[in-house]
């Protein structure tokens, strides 16, 4: 089952879900804003029209996979589950409380949807490796998807991953590189000097796609192509803003660790026509 | 060990089609076998270690039984954090195997060598840890591992240990086996160091001593209920391992002595020391360098009993 959400919808989804990641942010000081929203159109696309998932059935054998790998955004990626109905947005209630499932990082159990537990940067990609593998060796037509950030790929288990994904020849498997140019303490560029990174997954083996990760319709084509046949994995490097939608925290890297005031809480919902 | 274990596993993977194998780029011809009998379930996964285990942890949620192989050092410190992570915190049933523990591969330098993976191991939740003693406890411990719903670290020798058991034992996770029946003091050993254990009660034995040697397979969970019943009854029970002192079956079995309260038997422990041997030879000479011999255990287990 395909969902097939328009892009207008989509949209308008990921404003409201940009506006329930502040304001939980705010409420449960919970950090990494400017991570989940450079990934959160991405989110919004991957769940609203490419992944074959019923969140009636969020174990079913045949349904794609999605690793966020850059498990930080888990504040995104837990409104993104509670829009399609993998469980009541009430539970997002206590976000943070003592006892709560929903913390900084996605848990290994309890969370429906959740597909892995994350974190430590760098084993969202092997995982997702075995994923697909495992379900090429059943015969299981579906596909795997993992999200990982730019500083991410500093891990060397994230090229670990990459030469077995290509020499595996695992087209089913697409990894999503979100590439906000920042990682918790620098530029990436001057941390450890990532670019050319398309060109770094290319020369790993796979096909690689360059594209506005805050562009719906581009997403949209570029997530959907038929990976069938092609022999290889897909590897897109999103170009986002860290803190996208909210002109405040865009591309600024305070909102890596800091957490909005009630005040800033409302002039985001205002910016992202929440408010009026 | 290590052969028993390729052909076990041989085995066992034309009966369940949930088994895949993924290699850290050793045992190339050792598991020819395996790849004629069960196409598709052997991956070589280069020397990446880390990759290999995430790797494994993903085949895993997909409902295969998949297991690691390589080099114990590589197999489980080199990529502790993926054993960690991928398959104990997701509770996954994957089976880790370490070949050439302890100071199988003296020759080849601390490096390779691998005293600490128990230690390191044996704090993660969920897993189980197996040191089978022999071909025999190899080919029941892999069966157990393979069955468990949980991950499970098996710690190989090498090749070409002998045989211990007499058939086969009842082998239960968390069960010791009783190797020689004794009543002044008891040996617990472990992995590769079962047969050390049973040349110094062999040695005793020729001094009058009646020693009892328990082989103990699974260094977690622990077999509490062998460690309760020699409370009262044992003067003096022992720890024997190729490990460090620090954190394997002696630790292990320290700290449960200390938690009980009323333990009344004197606990001596065996392993090796807290330092790198930065020479090399044979495992033999390795053993000596520890003082992990028949001969000085022997002397220090006499000294215990003549108290």
């Amino acid at each position: 089952m395909t969902p097939t959400a328009s892009l207008d919808t989509l949209a308008r989804e990921a404003a409201r879900l940009r506006g329930r990641v502040i304001e939980v942010s705010g409420r449960a000081q919970v950090p990494h804003l400017g991570s989940c929203l450079s990934c959160l159109d991405m989110l919004a696309v991957l769940y609203g029209r490419i992944l074959r998932i019923d969140p009636a059935a969020p174990k079913a054998p045949e349904r794609d996979r999605f690793i966020l790998s850059k498990g930080h955004a888990a504040p995104a990626l837990f409104q993104v589950l509670a829009w399609r109905g993998f469980f009541p947005e009430a539970w997002l209630e206590g976000y943070g409380d003592d006892g709560s499932l929903f913390g900084e990082h996605p848990p290994a159990h309890g969370v429906p949807g959740v597909e892995a537990a994350t974190g430590s940067l760098g084993h969202g990609l092997p995982m997702g490796v075995g994923m697909a593998l495992g379900a090429r060796l059943k015969g299981i037509p579906n596909r795997t998807f993992v999200l990982l950030s730019d500083g991410e790929c500093n891990e060397g288990s994230v090229w670990e991953a990459a030469l077995m994904g290509a020499v595996q020849q695992l087209e089913s498997l697409t990894a999503i590189v979100d590439f906000n140019k920042w990682q918790a303490t620098g530029r990436s560029e001057e941390v450890l000097a990532l670019a050319p990174l398309a060109e770094k997954w290319r020369a790993f083996g796979w096909e690689t796609v360059e594209l506005d990760g805050h562009d719906l319709e581009a997403l949209a084509a570029a997530l959907s192509r038929d990976r069938m046949g092609q022999g290889r994995p897909l590897a897109i490097i999103a170009h986002t803003v860290k803190g996208k939608g909210v002109s405040f925290m865009e591309d600024d890297n305070n909102w890596h660790y800091r957490t909005p005031s009630p005040d800033e809480i409302a002039a985001a919902h205002r910016e992202l026509g929440l408010l009026p | 060990m290590r052969n028993t274990f390729a052909q076990e596993l041989t085995r066992l993977a034309m009966e369940d089609e949930r088994i895949v194998l993924l290699s850290g780029d050793i045992g190339n011809k050792l598991f020819d076998g395996l790849k004629a009998a069960a196409p598709g379930r052997f991956h070589n996964c280069g020397v990446a270690e880390a990759n290999m285990t995430g790797v494994a942890a993903g085949l895993a949620t997909m409902g295969f039984r998949p297991l690691t192989y390589t080099i114990t050092a590589f197999a489980t410190v080199r990529c502790l954090e993926q054993i960690r992570v991928d398959l104990c915190y997701h509770n996954l049933p994957v089976v880790v195997v370490g070949t050439g523990s302890g100071l199988s591969y003296t020759e080849l330098g601390p490096t390779h060598h691998s005293c600490e993976d128990i230690g390191l191991l044996r704090t993660l939740p969920n897993l189980t840890i197996l040191c089978p003693c022999d071909p025999t406890e190899v080919k029941l411990a892999l069966r157990a591992a393979l069955q468990h719903e949980g991950p499970v670290y098996l710690r190989l020798g090498k090749k070409g240990e002998p045989i211990l058991h007499v058939g086969e034992p009842d082998f239960r996770i968390g069960k010791a086996i009783t190797m020689r029946p004794g009543t002044e003091a008891c040996l617990l050993a472990t992995g590769n160091a079962v047969a050390l254990a049973l040349e110094v009660a062999e040695r005793l034995a020729a001094e009058g001593r009646s020693i009892r040697v328990e082989s103990v397979p699974t260094v977690k969970p622990l077999d509490g209920d062998l460690l309760r019943s020699l409370v009262g009854s044992m003067p003096v029970v022992a720890t024997v391992e190729e490990h460090s002192l620090i954190g394997g079956l002696g630790s292990a079995v320290a700290e449960w002595v200390v938690d009980q309260g009323d333990v009344d038997y004197r606990l001596l422990r065996f392993g090796t020391e807290d330092r790198y041997l930065e020479t090399v030879g044979t495992q033999a000479y390795a053993r000596a360098q520890y003082g992990l011999t028949a001969e000085r255990i022997a002397a220090r287990l006499g000294e215990a009993l003549a108290r």
